[in-house]
């Protein structure tokens, strides 16, 4: 898999030989040897030609297609990336960041970038009902808000699909005009009408009265714009069969940027929480995204039904963390001094069998222990307990007992294989003297095994602290974070710990709040960030490099 | 005494062959209680997989059904993978994982070399920024992924939501600050002499990274490819926010959807999916052992 012809087609790193693309620049002094040996390397140098021709295309696709979305920031990053790119490849200088320009380029979109976007959103108040930008609030809003219009004009109507997109066709004025939710009305004299019903268009199909009345929730929500302009209002139909013109209830003034309801005259104006909201509290849907400043992080804390199940979370994690740690690594250590003795045979076998549940994908494993825990019809319960009913994964406590044996099963197999490692590596005639000395086993262990496992084996547990602090997998399969609190605005659980209860309330709660789903990832990041840091202080890291 | 019936192939040959060999009481004190230990924690470890195989051999498919261990066994589970959409998800997968551990191997090591063979501005900064990024996992920023894949997506449709190179893409992410510093240590260790000769004999960089370099580190490089094709293949979250559409899963999320359906949970269908998609994962561990211990114990964590 090493083999440098093998890889050298996906890379952009230092493929190619890197070589001065160029003769003419040769001039510097010691390269000119490089330069010349460079073309009997002739492969290496397409390669890399064609890989950055290809990254440019890309990037050039990618700066037309985000001018025509209007991501202005996407479009400067690409400039900028691809400038990078060009530079590194194409200048002599740059060695170093030949090699480093495409995993760094990576490592900022996915990782410096999706921190410092968490970051950004923790202070909005981006989710459900405020998912984009003033502009399209505006637009859905004159779009949603529509009456019929009194009195007005009635045309006969006849459900088409156009592809996969079902749409309206009328007979205004023995003229057919056709249109869909995304194209407004247009003639089409080209359509067949008998008995001043329309039988077909053509490039699409008119449905048949089965069809229509299968899916008449998707006809009756149906919005065909008259014209573009969202003023002039919209055809709707009750019944497939009859259209009436629909026109907005509410109207949008630039001016004094406020939306006016056209028949009580009541005044919507834009408030700082991102809605049009009326002088007595009534808000319009949806509103965009603002800044909320911390309201985000105080959410937690002001809002009562919040307050106590956050709190216990944010204790349950830091329990749950610790305790796995303590429990895998007690377990893994007095295994690891179990079968530390020469004289016990089999030793291997026993070794590969230890270590088969770390071996699972842990995914897996947690899955099987949730049927296994399951209350009514688990293997524990009716087999091991002889049809006992423990609600392992439903009562409050339990569920977290589960939950920490269940990763004490999974985890000590990694403290075993760490710390039997640890444990060869101290000197044997230490102990030796030490039971010569006359210690006994238990004060062999107090004074000498474990302070000298501690200095190896220290780091890994922080670090396995910190996998356990964030250990989604587990919590998410095992018990999905319940049972449930009863009376919160968020769906969250005894069991939850920080992070899962940041996806329940980014994806799996009613409504989406990414602001305050972010927000709490921050408040994960501080703590990993102190967590780590511990850690570095022990190890010193920073120092060696 | 139990214990020395149980593991008799443990224990192998009886007594004499050994002259110093402990008996009886003392020999149980010293020796005879750690068999004891050994043979119960291998039953706790190997029941819950033996549970897993031996429901995956039942064909009555429910929780219920699947508790009397190896009463029935029959293949119908497994071949009823096959019609179920388990064949997308395994290729899924392998395809994810395996582009994924190449491109880490490649762009980790390409940056390993730069940071151990060139001194160059920032070179200490960049190594220290590395540092501080490692010790935040990507996966703590899933929500703002979910979102930046969502914008991306009006740009490079490819690149968005419900794409397995958009996965791909962002598993790449994580590639450098994860892996760097394991491989850095080691690209430390292959002797800048050998450079140096080659580099007078005449070879580029790029000669002396690919035909050099790279074939003295290829035990480092096997275990990053190895410890991020596994911790792809093991990945939940960001696959379950990426991939929405049933037919683009991986195997992960699919076969957390089966356990999940609480009415009417595909146990055995799942037990099977799982037992399949453990095999590889568990050859590799095994085989493998060795090297994945001394990944373990530079640090990084499997997820």
């Amino acid at each position: 898999m090493t083999h440098p012809t093998a890889v050298e087609g996906p890379t952009t790193a230092g493929s190619g030989n890197g070589s001065p693309p160029e003769d003419s620049s040769g001039t510097r002094r010691p390269r000119r040897g490089w330069a010349s040996h460079a073309r009997d390397v002739r492969p290496g140098f397409l390669v890399k030609l064609a890989l950055v021709a290809l990254a440019n295309a890309v990037g050039l696709y990618g700066i037309l297609a985000a001018w025509a979305v209007q991501s202005w920031g996407i479009l400067a990053f690409l400039v900028l990336a691809l400038v990078a790119v060009d530079w590194a490849y194409f200048s002599r200088r740059a060695l170093a960041a030949k090699y480093l320009v495409p995993g760094l380029i990576f490592l900022f979109v996915y990782q410096i970038f999706a921190m410092g976007y968490t970051a950004y959103v923790a202070f909005t108040n981006y989710g459900d009902g405020h998912n984009s930008t003033k502009d399209d609030a505006i637009a859905q809003i004159s779009e949603q808000n529509e009456r019929r219009v009194e009195g007005s004009a009635s045309y006969p109507l006849t459900v088409v699909t156009q592809g996969d997109e079902l749409g309206f066709a009328i007979v205004d004025d023995g003229q057919v005009r056709v249109g869909s939710a995304e194209q407004p009305f247009e003639a089409e004299p080209d359509a067949v009408v008998e008995n001043g019903s329309i039988t077909s268009i053509p490039d699409g199909d008119v449905l048949s009265f089965v069809d229509v009345a299968g899916r008449q929730s998707e006809i009756t929500q149906l919005r065909v714009p008259l014209s573009d302009d969202p003023e002039s209002g919209s055809i709707r139909t009750q019944d497939g069969s009859t259209g009436f013109v629909y026109q907005p209830a509410l109207a949008y003034d630039e001016d004094s940027d406020t939306f006016v309801d056209t028949e009580t005259g009541t005044v919507y104006s834009p408030s700082g929480g991102g809605n049009f909201v009326s002088a007595d509290g009534q808000e319009l849907t949806p509103g965009w995204r603002v800044g909320v400043g911390f309201s985000n992080f105080s959410a937690m804390f002001t809002d009562s039904r919040m307050a106590g199940p956050f709190a216990s979370i944010f204790g349950w994690t830091f329990v749950f963390a610790a305790l796995s740690v303590l429990t895998t690594f007690a377990l893994g250590l007095f295994l690891a001094i179990t079968f530390n003795d020469e004289r016990v045979r089999g030793r291997k076998i026993y070794r590969s069998l230890l270590i088969l549940p770390y071996a699972f994908p842990g995914f897996l494993s947690a899955l099987v222990w949730s049927g296994m825990l399951n209350e009514r019809f688990g293997f524990v319960n009716e087999v091991l307990l002889g049809g006992a009913s423990v609600p392992w994964l439903t009562d409050p406590t339990l569920a977290k007992v589960s939950v920490i044996l269940v990763n004490l099963w999974l985890g000590f197999p990694y403290m075993f294989l760490i710390t039997t490692g640890a444990l060869q590596a101290i000197p044997s005639d230490m102990m030796e003297a030490a039971k010569i000395d006359g210690a006994g086993r238990w004060r062999m262990f107090r004074s000498l095994t474990l302070p000298m496992l501690m200095v190896s084996v220290a780091p890994l547990l922080i670090a396995s602290f910190a996998f356990n602090f964030n250990n989604f997998s587990l919590i998410f399969m095992l018990t999905g974070g319940g049972p449930n609190f009863v009376g919160t605005p968020y769906v969250v659980g005894h069991t939850d710990i920080l992070i899962s209860m940041v996806y329940s309330v980014a994806f799996e709660s009613g409504s989406k709040q990414y602001g305050v789903a972010s927000a709490l990832s921050i408040l994960i990041f501080i703590m990993v960030g102190l967590i780590s840091w511990i850690g570095f202080r022990r190890t010193r890291k920073l120092e060696e490099l | 005494m139990a214990s020395t019936r149980t593991s008799p192939e443990v224990t192998a040959a009886p007594q004499p062959v050994n002259d110093n060999r402990l008996r009886g009481a003392r020999w149980w004190n010293e020796i005879g209680w750690r068999h004891v230990v050994g043979v119960v924690m291998v039953l706790i470890c190997v029941l819950p997989l033996l549970y897993a195989v031996s429901a995956s051999l039942n064909p009555a498919g429910t929780l219920t059904g699947s508790n009397e261990l190896f009463r029935t066994v029959s293949l119908e589970n497994y071949a009823n993978l096959v019609p179920s959409g388990f064949g997308d998800w395994m290729v899924n997968s392998l395809i994810v994982c395996t582009v994924t551990a190449a491109g880490t191997v490649v762009m980790g090591g390409a940056a390993a070399y730069s940071f151990s063979r060139f001194r160059f501005k920032g070179r200490h900064q960049g190594l220290t920024a590395l540092l501080l990024i490692q010790m935040f996992p990507q996966m703590l920023a899933f929500v703002a992924i979910f979102l930046l894949l969502l914008s991306l997506g009006d740009v490079f449709p490819v690149l968005g939501l419900n794409s397995q190179l958009g996965l791909i893409c962002v598993y790449l992410g994580g590639a450098l600050g994860v892996n760097t510093f394991l491989m850095y240590g080691f690209f430390n260790t292959v002797p800048r002499e050998l450079d140096e000769a080659a580099k007078i004999d005449g070879a580029t960089h790029a000669q002396i990274f690919w035909g050099i370099i790279v074939r003295l580190v290829t035990p480092i490089l096997t275990v990053v490819g190895l410890l991020s094709f596994i911790t792809a293949y093991g990945d939940f979250i960001i696959a379950k926010i990426v991939l929405q559409r049933p037919e683009e899963f991986t195997l992960a999320v699919g076969l957390y959807n089966w356990a999940a359906d609480e009415r009417n949970a595909p146990w055995g269908l799942f037990a099977a999916g799982a037992v399949i998609a453990a095999i590889p994962v568990v050859a590799l561990f095994l085989f493998l052992q060795r090297y994945i211990v001394g990944g373990l114990t530079a640090g990084s964590v499997k997820g």
